[in-house]
């Protein structure tokens, strides 16, 4: 009896840019899972679980891996030129998680400049010793030669900037549950829609979602954070008077912030058809003011601390403003 | 310097764009910096409008709709000032001025006070100079390069 050819398995990567590692643990906190995702796919690349260098992915030839999850934002020469490298060496190249959507945590640095971020961290914060005020430089020579290490943009971008991207899967980090989905998409080559999308998500907002008590009457006195106010475990935290993102934030993470009685915090990016979940939430928000008089409403508004940070926790980058003006 | 600001207004149909209108029919001569997108109620207003605006080259945003009490949906101006109010805040945290960004009240027998506003705004956006929104943008951009 002769042996069945094998199916080639997939070549898959994984690449972090400016992110925290969240991402990449997503991938293995698949679970048991995991061994049906190797079973399928070869991990080629993948900098948090291999040693492997640069310059291997350089030699791969061109489309040679057949999925690429780029996590985190682009922040620097370094995460450019890996983002390049791997739109190169990639059939599929996924944004993976909200800072290669969006921009993400890293993102909210577009709210200052270079200039500002360094004089903070090197010179200015309590814990800083540094009289000569010596701060990182690109490149020093020294007898032995010339140092170099990547330079910092002044801004984070998010993947899309910088090179074509074909879906997004948001989420920080997203659901392992709906990264399996993505896969088994991707190996069977069924469900995946046109490029461009975002996929293992949902449709709809988090509030679709969402189990608590909600009514048609959102009228608001005053906004709270969630620390100044005890939250009852069931009715809509917006009526409350505590800001939620779900509103202006796609589901399909099992709105698991809400169920763990924290409002959502919009890491999941905009609903299909908002391009920025700020605006979104400015519009929704603002019709809950309870007052029609300008003294009034200001006195309400005050009660936001930080409507930009808050709204743009996880997309600033990736808004219509996109950083702060300078 | 021969910088032309470019206003871009939102005017509900019912009594800013009516107000513009007798602006024109009474031959009233104002500012021609003013670029005017008809809606048919300020409370349709969404801050996306705005931020796009402003992100696609305006030096300054007005949006004007009827006077507290007259709007044609009769809430409608009021959702809108909400809005407004708390825009107004995201948008100085954005580093942009809070006078290139303006609500008004036009009734559609105020002709005279729109050409007057136009005229005033005008004034204001030369004074401050050209929007930095896109170029900060373009700028970032270069520097990745």
């Amino acid at each position: 009896m002769s042996q069945e050819p094998t199916k080639p398995k997939l070549k898959l990567a994984v690449y972090w840019g400016a992110a925290c590692g969240g991402c990449c643990v997503s991938v293995l906190d698949t679970h048991e899972k995991f061994l049906d995702i190797v079973a399928a796919a070869d991990p080629v690349f993948w900098p948090i679980a291999m040693d492997i260098k640069y310059k291997d992915v350089e030699n791969m030839p061109d489309k040679s891996i057949d999925l690429t999850l780029f996590n985190g934002a682009v922040r620097n020469s370094e995460n450019k030129h890996m983002a390049q490298l791997m739109r190169q060496k990639s059939k599929i190249l996924v944004a993976y998680g909200s800072c290669a959507y969006m921009g993400g945590i890293p993102g909210l640095a577009n709210f200052f400049s270079k200039q500002d971020i360094f004089k903070r961290a090197y010179e200015e914060t309590e814990s800083t010793n540094n009289p000569e005020k010596i701060n990182p430089l690109p490149s020093v020579t020294v007898k032995e030669g010339t140092l170099e290490i990547p330079v910092m943009f002044n801004d984070v971008f998010p993947l899309n900037q910088i090179v074509d991207v074909d879906y997004y899967i948001p989420g920080c980090p997203p659901q392992s549950e709906r990264l399996i989905e993505v896969f088994s998409a991707v190996v069977t080559g069924v469900g995946l829609p046109p490029a461009g999308s975002v996929v293992g998500a949902n449709d709809k907002t988090n509030c679709d979602d969402c189990k608590r008590k909600k009514s048609d009457n959102k009228k608001v006195k005053k906004f709270f954070r969630p620390w100044e106010i005890q939250d009852d475990k069931e009715t809509c935290f917006i009526e409350q008077g505590v800001i939620c993102m779900g509103p202006a934030t796609r589901g399909g993470c099992g709105v698991r912030c809400v169920e763990g009685n924290s409002p959502c915090r919009g890491c999941y990016g905009p609903p299909p058809g908002a391009s920025d979940p700020g605006a979104k939430m400015m519009a929704a928000i603002g019709t809950m003011i309870d007052a029609n008089k300008p003294e009034e409403i200001d006195e309400i508004i005050e009660t936001i601390v930080d409507p930009a940070g808050l709204f743009y926790r996880f997309s600033l980058p990736g808004s219509i403003l996109g950083r702060k003006v300078l | 310097m021969n910088f032309r600001p470019t206003i871009v207004a939102f005017l509900c149909n019912w009594c800013a764009y009516t107000g513009a209108d007798l602006a024109g029919t009474s031959r009233l001569h104002y500012a021609p910096n003013v670029r005017i997108i008809r809606i048919m109620c300020s409370g349709r207003i969404e801050p996306t409008f705005i931020l796009k605006a402003f992100k696609e080259g305006a030096d300054g945003v007005l949006v004007c709709g009827c006077h507290p009490g007259d709007c044609h949906y009769q809430e409608g101006n009021y959702k809108c000032l909400r809005r407004f109010r708390l825009l107004e805040k995201f948008v100085s945290q954005m580093g942009i001025e809070k006078e290139r960004l303006k609500l008004e009240w036009i009734s559609a027998s105020e002709g005279k006070q729109f050409a007057e506003l136009i005229n005033e705004m005008t004034g204001t956006i030369l004074q401050l100079g050209p929007g930095k929104v896109q170029r900060t943008l373009e700028l970032e951009h270069l520097k990745t390069k």
